[in-house]
């Protein structure tokens, strides 16, 4: 007994050392799991609270940007509803079957923390569980994807960033052919993600346009990502190319945040038996 | 002002100066200074160290909370913690009873000069290899860590030759 009482006294500060370096160890592990990361993040009350506070003054300085950027929406939409309302007062009605039928509602939220710069990068918005945000809604805005909603507290969202190792979407050619891959993040540049997996045989060139695929729950078919910056050549088993987004992943304040309302179907459907 | 006033001071304002305007410098696109472990070398030396362990521990987990990385940062600010006293002994030869004497300022600065850089170094390696979580890009770790490095020391001797006056 003596001896042990002797064993600690003698490595008391290296025990209390093991045991903190545990316990951050748990927390770096768990938050590298997408579905596990629970306690250290920024959207709790507090770090949120502080960063909405903070973002409320910095968010002068992109106001110029981000007001042209609304303003290009704007006039973008003015023309489909042109487009929707010269249709309509035509006699024949014209079938589009390149019309998606789906069914999402956008709440709108702004960014209080960016990062971009780490290989594991999230961000904060502030709308919450009040705003009926929940785990994996899909985050975009005008010009193309952000992420997917990771953690909810009452009032802020942590948001997965494409742009972490760990995000893998779900991404096909725009255009006619219907070939998809899925696009992750090597962790290298900010403005460039990379898509795996397009089969061999599909027509690819550089310039080409990436959209989101449709093929999972989160993101709805046709949300553009990026062009083609930089094809590998050399016979690879998962095909890799260089996609150049259209979003500047440094220079972003106003998001929407899309709810799926067919989620709960498909994924009953998915889920089998033997699970 | 009484010590532990001041430690509390000085915790939370290089919390707030890491969070909010030092993790946003981005200079060349990804070098950032981390400040904040100038804590440890603040911190007044004592024969107890639990409390400088839990402290730093406390204070790096914070800047983890606001910077989404896990605990990273609390394990690395935690590890030049325990690390110091071995330092100490090596660099600037003490013993026990030098301890509740031992102030930095006070030392030759080129024996400051290597102290700090040793543990900066052990910190940014120890942070940057846990950030990026793989041995792909491994010469990113180790170039993160020397141009970061130098970034946080030059920080770190402008603002303690400026704020740090003589008594």
């Amino acid at each position: 007994m003596q001896q042990i009482i002797y064993f600690f006294q003698k490595f008391k500060y290296f025990l209390f050392y093991l045991f903190l370096t545990i316990l951050s160890f748990a927390f770096t592990f768990n938050n590298l799991n997408f579905h596990k990361s629970k306690f250290v993040n920024s959207a709790n009350s507090i770090t949120g609270g502080f960063y909405s506070q903070v973002s409320n003054i910095s968010e002068y300085f992109s106001l110029k940007e981000e007001n042209k950027r609304l303003s290009e929406e704007n006039t973008r939409l003015k023309n489909q509803i042109e487009k929707t309302s010269l249709r309509l007062s035509i006699d024949s009605t014209i079938i589009d079957s390149s019309k998606y039928h789906q069914k999402y509602t956008f709440t709108s939220a702004k960014i209080i923390k960016n990062d971009f710069t780490k290989a594991f990068n999230f961000l904060t918005i502030n709308r919450g569980k009040k705003d009926g945000i929940q785990k994996e809604m899909a985050v975009i805005n005008s010009l193309g994807i952000i992420g997917i909603t990771d953690n909810t507290s009452n009032s802020y969202t942590r948001v997965q960033s494409i742009l972490n190792k760990n995000s893998k979407i779900n991404a096909r050619l725009k255009g006619n052919t219907a070939y998809f891959g899925s696009l992750e993040w090597d962790g290298n540049a900010y403005n460039t993600v990379q898509l795996f997996d397009i089969p061999r045989q599909a027509p690819i060139k550089i310039g080409d346009t990436i959209e989101t695929g449709g093929k999972s729950t989160i993101f709805p078919e046709g949300i553009p990502i990026g062009t083609i910056s930089k094809l590998y050549e050399g016979n690879t088993a998962n095909h890799k190319m260089d996609v150049k987004l259209f979003n500047d992943m440094s220079n972003l304040v106003y998001v929407k945040v899309l709810k799926s309302l067919d989620k709960k179907e498909i994924q009953s459907l998915e889920i089998t038996e033997d699970e | 002002m009484n010590s532990t006033f001041k430690i509390t001071l000085l915790f939370f304002l290089l919390l707030f100066l890491q969070v909010f305007v030092l993790n946003n410098i981005n200079f060349l696109g990804y070098i950032n200074p981390y400040l904040y472990i100038a804590f440890v070398f603040y911190y007044p030396l004592k024969e107890n160290r639990f409390t400088i362990l839990f402290l730093s521990f406390l204070l790096g987990l914070l800047v983890d909370f606001f910077s989404d990385s896990g605990g990273i940062h609390a394990f690395s600010l935690l590890t030049i913690a325990y690390l110091r006293v071995f330092f100490i002994k090596l660099y600037f030869k003490k013993v026990l009873v030098d301890f509740p004497f031992f102030k930095l300022k006070a030392e030759p600065f080129g024996k400051v000069f290597n102290y700090v850089v040793t543990l900066t170094l052990i910190h940014h390696f120890i942070l940057f290899s846990f950030s990026n979580f793989s041995f792909q890009n491994f010469s990113d770790v180790l170039s993160n860590t020397l141009f970061s490095g130098i970034f946080t020391l030059i920080l770190f001797f402008l603002t303690s030759y400026i704020f740090i006056k003589e008594e």
